[in-house]
């Protein structure tokens, strides 16, 4: 500014001593106090591996006992009573609906309200008094092979053992009639026929959850949200707009797994293609509206991922994908009863491998229509519809 | 319809006793402004001041602690909606797509309004803008100037009544800033209401009003002669020899109230004249200083306030 006075001469700033260390600890401390401040990612630090932990140490049992079985009894003898309280006694079975028909039997392990049937047909208790030798027929949800393997291994020398007491004072050479193990839809118990359309579910739940838990922070960051905000939309309409694209890429991408399944694995489709196509849709709009909510409640796009990263990991662990469902203590079972990919899981296994119809799968299309919209709902009332 | 149209009255922008807190930080105090319909109507104030506090209120963006007012007619409290739809917002910040092209973020905005032909609405402004040949650009790719060029075009396209911009030159070379003036003379020429944020005195000089803003407080408003003429600021324009010295000696002197330089010269300023003219007698006798009484500039006036307020309010 000065006119008259000669510029002053300032010496050059020398390359410091251990200037590599020094710049790293810079950052170092750098990024420790953006760590501390970013609450949601400090608390994921601790969330994710306590809860992975209690998941896999609690919850998850690959040998579940007391599996919901159906008892179709077609004669009331003190033979079937002894062969029920036995197969009771192996503990992998627990009787919960006794049925009067083969209709509605099938019913039951079509819609997977029970995971083994029992029939015990009519002049039993004779037919083995008369040294026929007849058939005892017990049916499994073969569909899921982890769940009823033991059960269905156990089996022949469980019972065996539990009846010799009963029945006979000594020890028989063998039983006197025939149990007929029928592991139905999934009669080689391959794993793939289970795997497959459950990873359809636990694909969909990933890439369409993420999609949308980005979509209203990525707004914020990149300050687009606040011209959005003054302009005249409501947020409904935000929601909509931003979910309906991601519906038709959950729907190519199921197609692709279920057509590669198909192709590629020989997994059946034995049910309606509309129905799973209708469901699949539904259960696509669940996820995206959950990532919708999600991105609605978190500051930015670390936190929304994160956010996910929490809704996924019990996704996979307690909704059936990986481990029985019906192996799960009650309490991780309620918490199963919350995430989509639980009913998504069983409408899909059914569909596919048992070609169940909607009727059997009433219940969980609801349940998928109820988180749906509990999702909806508290991601509009959520939506900030200032910048307050 | 609960507010008569806005268009009875020639007042668009009438608030009274605005208040807003952040974390019990206030930053609009008690604020109260006019604007009357197809004015330019500038807001001046430093970083920080409430001006972006204030306009977001207008728009809705924000709710006031208290305070009400109409803007357009309709109130800011209950009818947000309404008054979305007939205002443009330009953020301080670029806040378009910038992965959309020119062409689809003019058409995105005309189809919020609902306007019938988008495509065409789009097409007009593209042209009016002078992006021919720019359409299918993606807007983050364009420079500062042309970025700020299609902020305005965005935000005009629904022809609101109220166009509301925040410091919309910042950042924006001398030419394209004074387009950009031409353009919104044009406009409120044409009836259009605009409110502008800014920091450069010689575009507060192109508002037909201004109001200045420091610590969520509004200190002055009128017409840029009407607020020099209130600040009862008398300046002298001093040039000379080693004027840095002289700018250590006067400063903090009573009746000196703020000394500046301005490029080779020097502003000294006081509001108490006889105290002032007492305080540099001594310096007015050297030969290498000319003293020349003068008209503050806005400049003068706003860092005068500003000084005075801080003083006041913090």
């Amino acid at each position: 500014m000065s006119v008259t006075s000669p510029p002053k001469h300032r010496s050059e700033i020398p390359e410091p001593r251990f200037g590599f260390w020094r710049r790293s600890y810079a950052m170092v401390v750098k990024e420790f106090i953006q760590l501390r401040r970013d609450r949601v990612s400090f608390a994921m630090i601790v969330i994710i591996p306590v809860m992975q932990l209690l998941l896999f140490g609690f919850a998850i049992n690959t040998t579940p006992r007391n599996l919901p079985t159906a008892v179709l009894l077609q004669e009331d003898s003190d033979l079937a009573r002894s062969i029920l309280k036995a197969l009771e006694n192996t503990s992998y079975f627990h009787f919960t609906r006794e049925v009067h028909d083969v209709a509605e039997f099938d019913d039951l392990l079509t819609s997977g309200k029970v995971l083994f049937g029992v029939e015990i047909p009519r002049g039993f208790e004779r037919a083995v008094r008369r040294g026929d030798y007849p058939a005892l027929l017990v049916a499994a949800d073969a569909t899921d092979p982890v769940a009823a393997g033991s059960a269905m291994s156990a089996l022949g020398v469980v019972v065996q053992t539990a009846l010799a007491h009963d029945l006979f004072a000594g020890d028989p050479p063998s039983l006197p009639f025939e149990i007929r193990a029928h592991a139905r839809y999934n009669p080689a118990a391959s794993s793939r026929l289970n795997i497959v359309p459950g990873l359809v579910g636990t694909i969909l739940t990933m890439t369409m959850l993420i999609f949308t838990a980005l979509s209203v922070t990525r707004e914020v960051e990149r300050g687009t949200m606040e011209s959005l905000l003054s302009m005249p939309i409501k947020p409904v309409e935000i929601m909509f707009g931003k979910i309906l694209p991601y519906v038709l890429v959950g729907f190519i991408q199921a197609a692709l797994i279920i057509g590669i399944g198909v192709l590629l694995f020989g997994v059946p489709v034995r049910g309606s293609l509309v129905m799973l196509t209708l469901l699949s849709t539904l259960f696509i709009t669940a996820n995206l509206s959950i990532g919708y909510t999600f991105s609605t409640i978190v500051q930015n796009q670390l936190q929304a991922m994160q956010l996910s990263m929490m809704f996924f990991l019990p996704s996979i662990l307690l909704s059936g994908f990986m481990f029985p469902f019906m192996g799960m203590p009650v309490w991780a079972q309620y918490i199963g009863e919350g995430l989509p990919l639980t009913h998504y899981l069983r409408i899909v296994r059914a569909i596919m491998l048992k070609g169940a119809t909607l009727h059997n799968l009433e219940y969980d299309s609801l349940a998928l229509l109820a988180l749906m919209v509990l999702a909806m709902t508290i991601a509009v009332t959520r939506f900030r519809r200032t910048l307050d | 319809m609960t507010a008569m149209p806005a268009s009875t009255s020639d007042i668009a922008i009438d608030v009274r006793g605005l208040s807003k807190s952040f974390d019990g930080r206030e930053v609009v105090h008690d604020l109260s402004m006019q604007v009357k319909r197809g004015t330019i109507y500038g807001f001046l104030g430093p970083n920080g001041s409430g001006k972006t506090t204030t306009i977001r209120m207008l728009c809705g963006l924000l709710t006031p602690d208290s305070g009400e007012g109409r803007c357009l007619g309709y109130d800011i409290r209950r009818d947000a909606d309404k008054i979305k739809r007939q205002v443009g917002y330009m953020t301080q910040r670029f806040s378009l797509y910038q992965d959309l092209s020119v062409r689809e973020n003019l058409e995105f905005v005309a189809r919020l309004y609902g306007m019938r032909d988008a495509h065409g609405a789009a097409r007009e402004m593209i042209r009016r803008l002078g992006l021919s040949g720019r359409e299918e650009q993606l807007a983050g790719e364009l420079s500062g100037g042309w970025k700020q060029r299609l902020a305005l075009g965005t935000c005009t396209l629904p022809n609101p009544q109220l166009l509301l911009l925040d410091e919309p030159t910042a950042g924006v070379d001398p030419k394209a800033r004074r387009d950009f003036w031409n353009e919104i003379h044009a406009l409120a020429a044409g009836g259009l209401t605009v409110l502008v944020s800014t920091h450069y005195m010689d575009e507060a000089e192109r508002c037909h009003e201004i109001a200045y803003i420091a610590y969520g407080y509004l200190l002055a408003h009128g017409t840029v002669e009407e607020v020099i003429a209130k600040s009862a600021l008398s300046t002298y324009t001093v040039t000379g020899d080693d004027l840095h010295a002289l700018q250590d000696q006067l400063t903090g002197k009573p009746g000196v109230d703020m000394v500046a330089p301005f490029g080779t010269s020097l502003h000294v300023s006081g509001r108490d004249r006889a105290a002032l003219d007492a305080t540099i007698a001594p310096w007015r006798e050297h030969r290498e200083l000319h003293w020349q009484h003068g008209e503050p500039s806005l400049e003068d006036v706003f860092i005068e306030l500003m000084t005075r307020s801080k003083d006041n309010f913090q």
